[in-house]
């Protein structure tokens, strides 16, 4: 019976990759959940700070935020949020995409870029294709806190306000449901909040102790809620895709399994049918 | 009697969002209270408890260590950075806390750990204060 033996092997083996993806996929299933609850109790510390923003840049202040005013660029930066580990379908690959368009754009209006990456996925691409990163933070773990994002985020705010790079953008993946993530990109400074139209009659507020100090700190809590909502949006998005992809990868050892089993089975039977015509045929000769 | 729409959220999740008479908050310049048709005001918030008159004798306590503070006539946000409920502090933990944060002031080492020290210090204090507070009244 040739390759009845390596084809068994070779079952066990594709049923061993089955059981790992398997236990693989109900732990992506439950991680997201968690993942999901998060993002869901992060939004309305996201809603309600934009809120304020947008009335903010709606009221008449004396003073005008370097966050909030457009200048010619010449340098921009970018936030780019990944996963940190792979097996999660083309999350990263898509998001990458879509970064390497913009990166191209910007290339040809001769705009140079400075990355802060999010994960090891993203350090791993930017230093691929040679552009300056200069700041990372990876191992993130399932539930981000915002104190381990603050660093990168303020490090490419302090160039900002330098006047070292003119705009920032946040790429990151938009959470659509379990089947569907898309990669998402959003201009996070110079801030470009929606302007309340309720509040177009002429007012400023009253600023305690003054406008530049609360300025300073409501628009740094802003920009840092927004990365934070992306991080942990990502989180979500990992554990739905890497679901995904875990789920396709066991039907498909499933698939592999049958078709393998089903030529074994034919091997045996006509190895079976060999014999027997072997000894019918010795039989004859006696 | 009017009331003002409060919204109490921290970056983790939301705290409180309902109506109130009054509310009092440890703006950084002392503490502020508003009444609705208070005129926009914004401020930062320091560690301390945030107040909420909510009629008949009523009143509700939120411990926040910092945060921002927004007000427009008929909407009060306070974004905190982390917002507990005050129901919820451990007063033996802030305690300890206290104490921790006045022994690193007690053995000066750098400029660095003194102001650490000071802002914990300020936060557990107030944490206490807060516990303190909601003692008298149960």
């Amino acid at each position: 019976m040739a390759g009845g033996k390596e084809i068994k092997t070779k079952i066990a083996s594709v049923q061993n990759t089955q059981k790992i993806t398997a236990a693989m996929e109900m732990v992506a299933a439950s991680k997201m959940r968690r993942a999901q609850d998060q993002m869901f109790a992060t939004r309305p510390y996201a809603q309600r700070i934009s809120d304020v923003v947008s009335h903010v840049a709606s009221s008449h202040a004396e003073y005008r935020h370097p966050f909030l005013i457009e200048r010619p660029v010449k340098r921009a930066g970018i936030v780019a949020v990944s996963t940190d580990r792979g097996l999660c379908g083309g999350l990263n690959t898509n998001m990458f995409k879509k970064a390497l368009n913009h990166i191209g754009d910007l290339d040809e209006q001769g705009i140079e870029i400075e990355v802060a990456t999010f994960g090891t996925k993203a350090l791993g691409f930017f230093k691929r294709i040679g552009a300056k990163v200069i700041a990372e933070v990876s191992h993130i773990g399932d539930s981000p806190e915002i104190g381990q994002i603050i660093g990168p985020v303020q490090a490419l705010l302090t160039k900002y306000e330098e006047g070292e790079i003119d705009v920032i953008y946040l790429i990151s993946n938009e959470f659509v449901n379990t089947m569907t993530q898309q990669p998402w990109m959003t201009q996070l400074v110079p801030v470009q909040p929606a302007e309340d139209k309720e509040l177009s009659h002429h007012w400023d507020y009253i600023y305690e102790p003054d406008s530049k100090e609360v300025l300073d700190g409501l628009l740094e809590r802003y920009i840092e809620s927004l990365v934070y909502q992306a991080v942990v949006e990502n989180v979500a998005c990992e554990m739905a895709a890497r679901m995904l992809a875990m789920k396709n990868a066991t039907d498909n050892a499933g698939a592999m399994i049958d078709e393998l089993q089903l030529i074994y089975n034919r091997e045996r039977q006509a190895s079976i049918t060999q014999e027997i015509s072997e000894i019918v045929g010795g039989a004859a000769a006696v | 009697m009017s009331t003002i729409q409060v919204e109490i959220v921290s970056a983790e999740e939301q705290i409180f969002s309902g109506q109130a008479l009054m509310v009092y908050a440890p703006a950084v310049m002392g503490e502020v209270g508003i009444a609705p048709r208070h005129t926009p005001l914004i401020s930062p918030l320091k560690p301390g408890e945030v107040r909420l008159d909510m009629g008949d004798g009523k009143e509700e306590f939120f411990f926040i260590s910092g945060g921002i503070l927004e007000v427009q006539p008929h909407l009060v946000t306070v974004l905190s950075d982390t917002a507990i409920r005050a129901h919820d502090l451990d007063e033996a933990a802030a305690l300890e806390a206290q104490k921790r944060a006045e022994d690193a002031l007690a053995d000066q080492q750098s400029d660095l750990d003194v102001a650490k020290a000071k802002a914990e210090l300020a936060s557990a204090a107030a944490q206490v204060a807060a516990i303190k507070k909601l003692r008298k009244k149960s």
